[in-house]
């Protein structure tokens, strides 16, 4: 499904990492590991075509994703390190407006059903603003229920969640690979996903 | 779960940032009043000699508007940029131009259509006469969603830059100078007693080529200010 071959990033001066290939397919996930700075945001970026790769063909269903482009990204779904959301606006109208802008349209008893279980329940309607940053994430991550992109890619999906926000995560990870999902991911914090053989890749 | 078509997109956009325009009316009403303030300042200073005002009735209230809708275009984008909403845009499964094109209308509804229904009550301070400021508000309809729509291609490409803001200014303003010469022509021409289809019908080709090229423009610039 998701072929990379021969790719190689730069930023500014400094080649990241070059001559890099691997496949993933259906129900696969797949952890990039490597120390601060070692270009991993840089990998997931590009993978998401904000980012023309210096060298090297990303491949979604055999075509290059910067040919296929708003049909590559009607499958996937992207989290950041920014969350995407805006405080003036309430965890419900925030989700339903991501949502909306990832071509799905939401009516609110599906949005609150989906902030209720990334354990919202009771801070629908508040303005993101009053939110902790571990709720923000959860707001944002919720993106994660309402969706039917079949490849995630998800960049730190666990900074400011607490345990029991972790485990959902891995819950959905789950999830979304049982439904012949993918996902690519980073983080730092240990993410164990039951029942499949988790992927890595190193750069360094 | 229903897919959302062009137009569901489209209209999202718009709504949201009409929604978040209502939510930060501060910013909304500093363009206004700095609309009313600039407008008002020139009879003060000028004096009260009635033909001279309105002889500089239409350029002044041009130029305001200018300067105005200018004020605005920094917030266009970053805020979006900012807290990433644009990623999610760029990765949104219509084209970026269609988003944009939605941004463009929001501001425009934000920035240049409160500027045109104030224009005919300062008209009157310059003493313009009906026909005149008829043509004033028809001219400026037309010219304002151009200035928008030009000044996005600004703010897009000056996007995540310190300091864009003075960068913004000169990069659009000499674009506006057709507009200006147009809208404020029109006002001249009526007044002499001459035909405004010209200068009204070249504000009207203006606005459709801006619709069709600058929202692919932007969307453009965007990509570059994202890599």
């Amino acid at each position: 499904m998701l072929e990379v071959s021969n790719l190689a990033c730069t930023r500014g001066d400094h080649r990241l990492f070059s001559g890099l290939n691997f496949t993933l397919n259906l129900g696969q996930i797949m952890q990039v590991q490597g120390a601060n700075g070692s270009g991993k945001t840089s990998l997931l970026r590009t993978l998401c075509g904000f980012v023309a790769p210096d060298e090297g063909v990303i491949a979604w269903r055999g075509e290059n994703i910067h040919e296929l482009d708003e049909e590559y990204f009607a499958e996937l779904l992207y989290l950041g390190h920014l969350n995407a959301i805006k405080d003036e606006l309430s965890a419900l109208e925030n989700l339903r407006i991501s949502a909306g802008l990832s071509g799905v349209e939401l009516n609110e008893k599906a949005a609150i059903a989906a902030l209720r279980r990334m354990g919202l329940r009771g801070r629908e309607m508040l303005p993101t603003k009053v939110l902790s940053q571990g709720q923000r994430r959860r707001v944002a991550l919720a993106r994660l229920l309402v969706g039917d992109a079949k490849l995630w890619i998800l960049d730190e999906p666990l900074t400011a969640l607490d345990v029991g926000a972790v485990a959902l995560i891995q819950e959905l990870i789950a999830e979304h690979l049982a439904r012949q999902g993918m996902v690519i991911f980073t983080t730092h914090q240990p993410l164990q996903v039951a029942g499949t053989e988790m992927r890595s890749l190193l750069l360094s | 779960m229903k897919r959302s078509s062009m137009l569901d997109l489209l209209v999202l956009v718009i709504r949201r940032d009409l929604v978040l325009a209502m939510r930060r009316r501060a910013d909304v009403l500093t363009t206004l009043i700095f609309f009313v303030m600039v407008v008002s300042l020139f009879p003060l200073g000028v004096g009260p000699e009635i033909a001279m005002l309105r002889k500089m009735a239409a350029g002044v209230l041009w130029v305001a508007a200018l300067l105005s809708s200018m004020l605005s275009l920094g917030r266009l984008f970053s805020a979006d940029y900012l807290d990433g909403t644009l990623e999610q845009m760029m990765l949104a499964p219509q084209s970026l131009s269609l988003l944009v094109l939605g941004k463009m209308a929001a501001h425009w509804m934000v920035s240049g259509l409160p500027l045109v229904l104030l224009a005919p009550v300062l008209g009157l301070q310059f003493d313009m006469s009906a026909q005149a400021l008829g043509v004033l508000i028809v001219g400026l309809l037309l010219g304002t969603p151009i200035l928008s729509m030009i000044g996005a291609i600004g703010a897009a490409l000056t996007l995540g830059l310190r300091g864009g803001g003075v960068l913004l200014s000169l990069l659009v303003l000499p674009l506006y100078i057709p507009m200006l010469i147009f809208g404020t022509g029109a006002v001249e021409a009526i007044s002499s007693g001459l035909s405004i289809a010209s200068h009204l019908s070249l504000l009207g080709a203006l606005l459709v080529l801006a619709l069709v090229f600058t929202p692919w423009v932007t969307a453009q610039a965007l990509r570059i200010s994202m890599e």
